[in-house]
């Protein structure tokens, strides 16, 4: 700070808090009126915590809303994590493999597969949702779990990623390789990819939280209940046809939903910035 | 494009690495946004039996559908205050986070983290404080005299969807905005309050200018999230509703892709999104290119 000026000092202060409290508020109602019964919630949102805590998280984890046919929140939980991580390793191992062989190798067609892998960049799924959901159907891919993550791995920032931090990789590393004899592929083992590393959980970290949060995709490709993800699970819950919505059960599952990838963020905070500082340049 | 000095030979090596990644993209990227195209141009009769090609009468239809046409005022009134809202707030709260020195991790740590609450998710918590029979802001709006109720109001429903949208993009401009203001030389700001400029002249005349490269960037960014990744708070919340005060692009496409069944239109509302994203990437990459040479 340049020079003291109390009075801005406790403004700044204040907006700051102010700010904080903003983005805590509903997460405090939703976890307040996660541990009431239905009953106490719908007649005026309590302000202190009830006493249903357990009784409500241990039934959506263990039953689910079966009357709104929603599984249990357990499975679902389960099947987000096996999206997010299938997301995060699928798109992790081709971007690396195919940066490398883009970097590493001069190939004929070197500059059309670059530039077919790069027009991805161009396009997010929402955009053509209909005919990659065909697509999906026809190879029987649907309610699977390759359904749900493969589609998703084809994007190009990884590749990018990965392209730009192999480009800065000292040549003088290469040679010493291959003056020792080392093939290709030991060299991409043994030197890149540990290299690598701090990129790589970075980007693991961001493509966890890409994954987690899908909504649309997994809306699309599962009518199976035993496929849906916690995230778009929510929303069958809360629009669960004429009756009123047990949203002490919903908020429940709201919380639930969102703490793995809260988690994540504020577990590895200083990851978290540089991969999406990094991935979005 | 550039390749390594130093490079492997290999006959078969290089091609097999990229494989994978080169038909994932074909299979589940190319073929489809070029079948988007190609259905955009046909027309189907209600049973899906038979099928003409009609060039670019989708289109024509679209432009001239009042429905279409009130669809993208929607869009773009959302789009602008989604970012300006989020963006504001952002600048605001980093500009304070900047000028702490003790506990500014703590403001970050709890500033950072809505990013990772999934926009689904933020919309039905949003839901749940507006909800005119139990919400508590709902209430609070009653007692000042406000009588909200998002499920007969359009403004109220376009208010409900901009909080929820905005509430999570705020955290993501907040670090960027954040990282903008510290990569400023602390001797500029020094210098300029020895000449006597006040904190306010000293964010008008250097912070501001020197941080407008992250606003253009962000500007572009928000409007990518507003207009394409805000499916979610819109369908978990307004199903666009009431009427089709919240009925956005990106959720029109869909509900006349697997409600309405009408394939065509909605392929030809595909390409228009497409055109719309490939713009703004563009002029992201311009700016990206012109950024990574000084």
């Amino acid at each position: 700070m340049v020079e003291n000026r109390p009075v801005l000092n406790i403004v700044q202060h204040g907006l700051l808090i102010l700010g904080a409290a903003l983005f805590v508020f509903p997460i405090y109602v939703a976890f307040i009126a996660s541990t009431h019964t239905a009953r106490e919630v719908g007649s005026g949102i309590p302000l202190l915590p009830g006493g249903e805590f357990f009784a409500n998280y241990a039934q959506v984890l263990g039953e689910g809303l079966s009357s709104a046919g929603a599984p249990p929140i357990g499975l679902m939980l389960f099947n987000s994590a096996v999206m997010a991580i299938a997301i995060t390793a699928g798109k992790i191992a081709i971007s690396l493999l195919s940066s490398f062989a883009i970097v590493y190798f001069r190939f004929p067609f070197r500059v059309l597969a670059f530039w077919t892998i790069f027009i991805t960049l161009m396009l997010p799924v929402e955009v053509r949702i209909l005919p990659t959901y065909e697509v999906v159907a026809q190879l029987g891919m649907l309610n699977s779990y390759a359904g749900l993550s493969i589609p998703l791995i084809a994007s190009a920032t990884a590749t990018f990623l990965f392209r730009q931090f192999f480009m800065t990789v000292p040549d003088e590393l290469t040679e010493a390789a291959r003056v020792d004899g080392a093939g290709p592929m030991k060299f991409f083992r043994d030197i890149l990819i540990p290299l690598s590393r701090t990129n790589l959980a970075a980007l693991s970290v961001i493509l966890f939280i890409y994954g987690w949060n899908q909504y649309l995709w997994p809306l699309l490709v599962t009518t199976d209940e035993s496929y849906y993800t916690v995230v778009m699970g929510i929303q069958r819950m809360a629009n669960a046809g004429e009756e009123q919505p047990l949203w002490n059960l919903i908020m429940a599952t709201a919380i639930l939903a969102m703490l793995p990838p809260v988690a994540v963020i504020i577990g590895m905070q200083r990851l978290f910035v540089r991969g999406l500082v990094e991935t979005e340049k | 494009m550039r390749a390594k000095r130093v490079t492997f030979r290999h006959r078969w090596l290089p091609y097999a690495l990229i494989a994978p990644q080169i038909l994932i993209t074909i299979v589940f990227f190319l073929w489809p946004a070029s079948q988007a195209i190609y259905q955009s141009l046909l027309r189907q009769d209600a049973f899906g039996l038979r099928t003409e090609f009609v060039g670019l009468k989708n289109f024509a239809r679209l432009f001239a559908d009042p429905l279409y046409l009130d669809s993208f005022i929607t869009t773009i009134l959302f789009s602008t205050l989604v970012t300006a809202l989020s963006m504001l707030t952002a600048l605001i709260l980093a500009v304070m986070a900047d000028r702490v020195l003790r506990g500014s991790l703590t403001y970050r740590t709890l500033l950072i983290w809505p990013y990772a609450v999934a926009p689904a998710v933020a919309g039905v918590l949003w839901w749940f404080l507006f909800n005119p029979t139990i919400g508590i802001i709902a209430y609070a709006l009653d007692g000042l005299g406000y009588d909200w109720n998002h499920y007969v109001s359009g403004s109220d429903a376009m208010a409900l969807i901009v909080i929820a949208a905005a509430w999570r993009q705020v955290s993501y401009n907040f670090l960027f905005f954040l990282a903008g203001l510290q990569a400023i030389p602390r001797s500029l700001t020094e210098a300029a309050a020895i000449d006597g400029a006040g904190p306010v002249k000293r964010f008008l005349t250097i912070q501001l200018p020197l941080l407008s490269p992250t606003v253009f960037f962000l500007l572009v960014v928000n409007l990518v999230y507003a207009f394409f990744e805000t499916f979610g708070v819109v369908h978990a919340t307004t199903s666009g509703g009431p009427g089709n005060a919240t009925n956005i692009l990106v959720y029109k496409v869909w509900r006349d892709a697997f409600e309405g069944l009408n394939l065509g239109s909605s392929a030809a509302q595909s390409v228009v999104l497409m055109v719309i994203v490939i713009a703004l990437t563009a002029i992201q990459f311009r700016y990206i290119e012109r950024r990574v040479e000084y």
